[in-house]
């Protein structure tokens, strides 16, 4: 019979991964680094890609000429415009479908067979539907934000705990008292999470709503710096757009800290 | 005595083609703690469900006869096995939100701080639910409960998610709030020692579909019951007695749906 005779090998470690902030900036300046040295040692030729420090000078004369302020501007108002309509709309679609059975199975169908058509292939027929203006630019950004909005918003009213709903209506809550105050509430994470998604949704939207009929906007400037092979401002404009997702994250995180404390 | 009068006539419930209920009569009355005991899957929370308005019976009528007090905001009220808690809200926010539609704020105000005090949650008034043990979370459950002062509470096996020596200390609190309360109370467990506990009459479900089997009334006040007590034990093994094969079968049959 084998005998065993030691100490017991500790066997538990690991598949717990943590976050490391520090090493996430550490790793981005890394590489701007080696993409510096790179540029500087000649390795990169500067026409297939810039230099950081010739994309800062590009970023650093756009705002002083107030160019890049401009292009900002207009691409926040649409963004604003048209996430926040695509948002509103998709959580009240949402709601009726995740609640009411008369809802349900006609909106998922009509989400289901919408959902997956790419919504760029869709921006010309906008253009003739609401103009080459503001119109079928906000409606691209609000269409593509729309379904991803409602399939969290289902998903998350489908989540909130019977349990908590049955509690609710054994108090004689309202059926309004308990749609405001337990299933809103229980379907905010997913919501939230569904921000996230739909926040990077409506800058991809963006930025090609741009590119067809606007003379301002990221996008268009992108556009005219790529026509002019000036990749300085084009590599520019995509840091701007970089940088508007990490706003945009940042924000939503913040949001998630603020509202979702209870967790 | 207080409370109200609850009359159950020919209840009887499926789910599907599955009968969990086949003609329960019972009356509880004002004032009394009806406890339900039965084997696994004999149909007591249904029936507890059916008492509370949350599920409709197949066939049978549940009746609710006499007054109410003037500051009953929910007759019928319930307090659930997992607390029911939500977890956005603070143990104050709990107790408030079945509070909200009905009361003024500043009486809603005086209500949570006496109902929190009489379950000695008055310290823990801005806690997470997340940050507190399970039997503080029950006793949450049962301030919310009695924060609407109801005249009859429906109490669905709520020691059964806590540990042995939190139910024990749990136990004795409940005794003297129901008693203190003086509401008409249908208890479900499957814990016989609490069955005897509590029970002024202690109704026997058979295994499903479940039928009334037994009914034992003990004309003890709870007040003066204790853990221990030679005559409740005695209640205890008799409930067992009844119970055990019952138990065994209803045990057999879920072996038999898993294979």
């Amino acid at each position: 019979m084998p005998r065993i005779d030691g100490p017991v090998t500790f066997r538990g470690g690991g598949f717990a991964p943590r976050n490391h902030a520090l090493a996430g900036a550490a790793t981005l300046i890394g590489l701007v680094l080696l993409w510096q040295l790179g540029a500087s040692l000649g390795v990169i030729h500067s026409l297939f890609l810039p230099a950081p420090v010739t994309i800062a000078a590009a970023l650093y004369d756009l705002t002083i000429s107030g160019e890049l302020w401009r292009h900002l501007s207009a691409s926040l108002a649409r963004l604003a415009i048209g996430w926040a309509v695509g948002t509103v709309c998709g959580i009240a679609v949402g709601l009726a479908v995740g609640l009411w059975s008369v809802a349900r199975s006609p909106g998922m169908a009509v989400v289901s067979a919408l959902f997956p058509i790419p919504k760029i292939a869709l921006v010309p027929l906008f253009i003739i539907w609401f103009g080459i203006g503001e119109g079928s630019k906000i409606v691209t950004l609000a269409f593509g934000v729309f379904f991803p909005t409602v399939i969290a918003t289902v998903g998350g009213v489908d989540n909130v705990p019977r349990g908590l709903i049955r509690m609710a209506q054994s108090f004689g809550l309202s059926h309004a008292a308990i749609v405001r105050k337990i299933v809103l509430p229980g379907a905010l994470p997913a919501l939230l999470s569904g921000f996230r998604v739909t926040a990077s949704i409506a800058i991809i939207l963006l930025v090609a709503a741009e590119m067809i009929g606007a003379d301002r906007g990221i996008g268009a400037f992108v556009l005219a710096a790529g026509n002019l092979y000036d990749t300085g401002n084009l590599l520019a404009g995509i840091v701007v757009l970089s940088a508007l997702g990490l706003v945009v994250a940042w924000l939503i995180g913040r949001l998630e800290r603020l509202l979702l404390g209870w967790r | 005595m207080s409370g109200l009068r609850l009359v159950l006539s020919g209840i009887s419930h499926a789910y599907r083609d599955l009968p969990v209920l086949d003609g329960i009569d019972l009356t509880a009355e004002p004032g009394e703690v009806l406890v339900l005991v039965g084997p696994s899957g004999c149909g007591k929370s249904t029936l507890l469900s059916i008492m509370g308005g949350l599920l409709a019976p197949g066939s049978g009528t549940v009746r609710c006869e006499g007054a109410v007090a003037d500051d009953c905001l929910n007759p019928l009220t319930y307090v659930f096995q997992d607390f029911a808690l939500l977890p956005w809200r603070t143990v104050a926010g709990n107790v408030s939100l079945v509070l909200e539609q009905r009361l003024k704020r500043a009486e809603r105000a005086v209500r949570i701080a006496e109902v929190l005090a009489l379950t000695g949650l008055t310290e823990f008034a801005r806690a997470w639910p997340r940050q507190l043990s399970g039997g503080m979370r029950q006793r949450v459950g049962i301030a919310r409960a009695l924060a609407v002062r109801p005249a009859c509470l429906l109490l669905d096996e709520p020691l059964s998610a806590l540990d042995a020596q939190t139910r024990d200390l749990l136990l004795d609190e409940f005794a003297a709030l129901i008693a203190r309360a003086g509401t008409t109370t249908v208890y479900v467990t499957h814990n016989l020692a609490e069955a005897a506990r509590l029970g002024q009459q202690i109704v026997v479900l058979s295994r499903r579909p479940g039928r009334v089997r037994a009914v034992l009334r003990i004309d003890r006040p709870l007040a003066g019951r204790q853990a221990g007590d030679a005559d409740l034990a005695r209640v205890e093994a008799e409930l067992w007695r009844m119970i055990r094969d019952d138990a065994a079968a209803a045990e057999r049959e879920t072996l038999d749906a898993a294979h």
